[in-house]
């Protein structure tokens, strides 16, 4: 299949890639760029591990395609700390044990960071569906819930 | 081996809740997990599976993918070493099938090519004559006489004779005389029980990348729960020498015992072996679903005798467990916990394997115990409710305790389980107020834990600091554990230390990370080898002040003179011993290969308040709280995150989580989106109460606490649904059609 070349921005810096007609941005992130923090669980779009932000839209990266994302602003969790300076949400998961295997992490950082960008202090139930498309199996999400509502506090107060 | 607990001791650092070791590469994307790594001229494997559920393989025609462009390697089943051992013959039949096709979804071919079209190409170019045969997904249709065969001439001698082929094995416990405890009991509930297969749901499919040379030495990495188990299996199905296959283990992506097996890694070594180059097979979600995992899918048969006070009289458990189309031993589990919380003069339980057409169980967290304990702790909410009783008390009453003669044999050391019942006894949750539709319910639960085979090895640097190398992958921050502990021995800060996970080169045999084994066994394992590398570090501080070794002990992470007639010399603390050992005789380590014996029972008590709305049937859960024995925790946030994630597993199992089958044996649910596991807006906050009874067999009286924490839930929400609407629910699970059906048939 012959590839097409996309020229975009992921976390802030000009990429040129190319891709084929039908390769998921999931796959050009992990497989062209290197960028393997989104994970892929299913391929589907049902478990959130491959979230990325596409012009401040929060996406499953394996629901979108690599050609669609010409001219796009893409940040992923490779984009989130600034250099050695974690973000609150970060920092937070660290202090309140959020992740056990860490798998669903990259995704649900971004997911948490969308929402805090648009909602700086949200209720628990609020934060709950948000957070409902993306699933961890490990913690029972009892600690992300807390670090999220930490980090918010944090950010407010910052 | 069994260590003794030191009672007296003062934890420094043990009990404390330090950031893990690997934290900021997993918050920053950069932790590599199976799928993230690749290497040089690495090729894209995948696999063909069977669309039927049980079918004869007639031929295999490779011939066509073989020709494509792009296409480097084509394997069947006949590229793996046929086994004469049947644990083996097993594994290598479910990886590859050789002559019969046993469940939708059994790996038959695999190719391996440039890209991953070409590869799907390629797969549809395999073509397989299969002849369908008849076949059987339900455990008691399976059990009966006429009942399609899956594999014939596997029971064990255990089996009576007369019972359907498909029966592969009868496990008998107990003790007492059955018939005289129900005589004595002033109520006897006897009720049926039926449990669907659930999958352990981990968010990372199944991948590993394969590297074998034309010289026969080969490296394989892979998302594993255990990369020693992997080499031993993966050199046996391709005739290497376990030396020569080194085995890495990725981060790992979740397990909870169904990354304790292998399914890719024989064939992407295979085909690595005819191809030459790297392969690397990364599962898709619906092969995870098809291929591999679930749990058992159970029947189950109890009857409990009570007497009006609440003492149990006379127990029996009858349990029907398939786990698929090969034999497994998991109903033996069940039949020895489904009783094990009780000290019972009269108690029996039988237990059958049944052969199915489904995919292969493996373990998922207290593998069969959660089964017959939902079946039993049901029939004691019923006594309790029948005899207007509370369910707390009489737990109490006929609690397990030090002494006891377990259901299942062993008599019990010191162990938890009355602790974990007061604890929740007075815990505001049992006597909060509930509402309309709403329904509060409870059950006990409990696991053997494990110890076995493990190895681990301490350096320590001439800096000062300490290097652990262990073998057990970290599925849940057992780095950080591990760390505190031989900190804590060694008497320095946490930070000083940092532990790996080193791979089969490298180290002794480490059995999996699997029976809540890791921060027990490989905890008392590494306070061993910091034991030993403290003996070298006295002996080296004694040849410097030139007194006796035995004159010499480690206080606070230092050698001091032990008393007066020692000599009076300044503590020597392990930097400064470590600065000067390539002078004073060489490079200090401690190490310890061991067995583990003494790993404590563990029990644990959950309590859940639910509503569920008539018009749905849809459960919402209120609130819930795990109360639990963990010996000594650790890292504390990380053996509440064991029973928090624990606890929620339970609830999608009981309220949502199924395999479902069609007419045709194929499942109709291989994806997230229909297998639908709990969501953050499905849930209340998961409470937590850690009790600490020290195991007797840890120095520092540690218990395994992961496996535990999925016993209760399913036993405990049938109990809140079935007071929230007025009837006993016996079928997991609860999603809402089923509890629509019930309440329609209650009128």
């Amino acid at each position: 299949m012959k590839t097409i070349q996309v020229a975009t921005t992921i976390n802030g810096d000009a990429v040129e890639f190319v891709c084929a007609p039908d390769e998921p941005l999931l796959d050009v992130l992990r497989n062209r760029l290197g960028l393997t923090g989104a994970k892929e669980g299913c391929g589907t779009g049902d478990c959130g591990a491959c979230t990325v932000t596409l012009d401040g839209r929060m996406v499953c990266s394996c629901l979108v395609l690599g050609v669609e994302v010409e001219g796009a602003k893409i940040t992923t969790i490779e984009g989130m700390a600034t250099g050695n300076q974690l973000h609150p949400l970060q920092q937070a998961f660290l202090d309140h044990a959020a992740l056990q295997c860490g798998i669903c992490t990259p995704g649900i950082l971004v997911a948490a960071k969308t929402l805090l960008d648009r909602n700086p202090n949200p209720t628990d139930t609020e934060l709950r569906y948000w957070l409902a498309g993306n699933l961890c199996r490990c913690t029972g999400y009892d600690k992300i819930i807390a670090a999220v509502q930490d980090a918010a506090q944090k950010m407010r107060t910052a | 081996m069994m260590d003794t607990l030191e009672t007296k001791r003062k934890f420094r650092q043990v009990g404390t809740r330090p950031i893990r070791p690997d934290g900021i590469d997993k918050v920053k994307g950069r932790a590599l997990y199976g799928a993230d790594v690749t290497a040089p001229g690495m090729l894209v494997g995948r696999i063909l599976r069977s669309p039927h559920a049980h079918a004869e393989i007639v031929a295999i025609d490779t011939s066509a993918a073989e020709a494509l462009s792009g296409v480097k390697a084509v394997v069947t089943g006949r590229d793996l070493v046929a086994q004469k051992d049947d644990f083996f013959r097993d594994i290598q039949e479910n990886c590859l099938a050789t002559t019969k096709a046993l469940y939708d979804g059994h790996a038959v071919a695999a190719v391996a090519a440039v890209d991953a079209s070409t590869a799907r190409a390629a797969l549809k170019l395999i073509k397989v004559t299969y002849k369908q045969l008849p076949h059987v997904t339900d455990v008691d249709a399976a059990m009966t006489p006429g009942a399609p065969i899956v594999q014939g001439g596997r029971a064990l001698e255990t089996v009576p004779k007369g019972m359907s082929a498909n029966v592969t094995n009868q496990v008998e416990f107990g003790h007492g005389n059955l018939d005289a405890g129900f005589k004595q009991a002033d109520l006897v509930v006897s009720r049926s029980f039926t449990t669907a297969a659930a999958h352990q749901g981990y968010i990372e499919p199944h991948a590993c990348l394969a590297q074998m040379n034309a010289d026969g030495k080969a490296d394989l990495w892979c998302c594993t729960q255990g990369h020693y188990f992997v080499r031993t299996t993966c050199a046996l199905l391709l005739g290497m020498e376990a030396s020569q296959l080194r085995v890495t283990a990725s981060e790992i992506g979740g397990g909870f015992g169904g990354k304790t097996v292998v399914f890719i890694e024989p064939v992407a070594l295979a085909l690595s072996r005819k191809a030459g180059r790297p392969v690397k097979i990364v599962m898709t979600r619906d092969e995870v679903f098809k291929a591999t995992g679930p749990t058992v899918v159970t029947s189950m048969d109890v009857r409990i005798g009570m007497k009006k006070d609440g003492r149990i009289t006379a127990g029996e458990a009858i349990l029907r467990y398939s786990g698929g189309a090969f034999p497994t031993g998991t109903v033996e589990m069940g039949a020895s916990a489904a009783f094990a919380a009780y000290d019972l003069a009269a108690v029996h339980t039988l237990g059958w394997n049944v052969l199915t057409n489904r995919p292969k169980e493996a373990a998922y967290r207290a593998p069969g115990a959660p089964q017959a304990i939902y079946a039993v702790e049901s029939v004691i909410d019923e006594l309790c409710q029948k005899l207007n009783l509370d369910p707390l008390d009489t737990r109490l009453k006929n609690a397990a305790r030090k002494g006891t003669l377990s259901s299942y044999g062993p008599t019990f050391d010191d162990i938890g389980l009355v602790a974990t019942l007061e604890a929740a006894k007075k815990h505001p949750h049992y006597k909060a107020p509930l509402g309309k539709n709403q329904g509060r319910g409870l059950s006990a639960g409990f696991w053997f834990n494990f110890g076995g085979n493990t190895s681990v090895s301490m350096t320590i640097n001439t800096d000062g600091t300490v290097s652990v190398a262990e073998g057990n992958p970290d599925i849940g921050g057992s780095r950080a554990s591990i760390s505190l502990m031989a900190a804590e021995e060694l008497g320095i800060p946490y930070d000083k230390v940092r532990t790996i996970i080193a791979d089969t080169a490298s180290l002794g045999y480490n059995e999996n990370t699997d029976g809540s084994r890791v921060t027990f066994a490989v905890g008392m394992a590494t306070i061993h080898a910091a034991r030993a590398a403290i003996a070298k570090m006295c002996a080296r501080a004694a040849a410097i002040w030139g007194i006796d070794p035995e004159a010499v002990e480690w206080v606070d992470g230092a050698a001091v003179p032990a008393g007066p007639n020692a000599g009076k010399f300044p503590p020597m603390t392990l930097a400064e011993i470590a600065a000067v050992a390539n002078n004073t005789g060489g490079p200090i380590a401690g190490h310890e290969e061991f067995t583990a014996d003494g790993a404590g029972v563990s029990f644990g008590v959950h309590l859940c308040d639910v509503e569920v709305d008539p018009e749905t049937g849809y459960t919402t859960v209120l609130r819930y709280t795990v109360f639990q024995d963990a010996g000594k925790a650790v890292h504390p946030a990380y053996v509440e995150g064991q029973m928090q994630g624990g606890a929620v597993q339970g609830i999608g199992w009981a309220l949502n989580e199924e395999y479902i089958y069609g007419a045709d044996g194929r499942l109709q649910n291989a994806g997230f989106l229909d297998y639908r596991v709990p969501v953050a807006s499905d849930l209340p906050n998961i409470d937590t109460v850690i009790l600490e009874i020290p195991n007797p067999g840890h120095p520092y009286g540690v218990r395994g606490v992961g496996e535990t924490p999925i016993v209760p839930p399913l036993a405990a929400l049938s109990n809140a649904v079935s007071h929230a609407i007025g009837l006993r629910m016996s079928s997991l699970p609860m999603s809402p059609p089923r509890i629509l059906a019930a309440l329609s048939h209650k009128g």
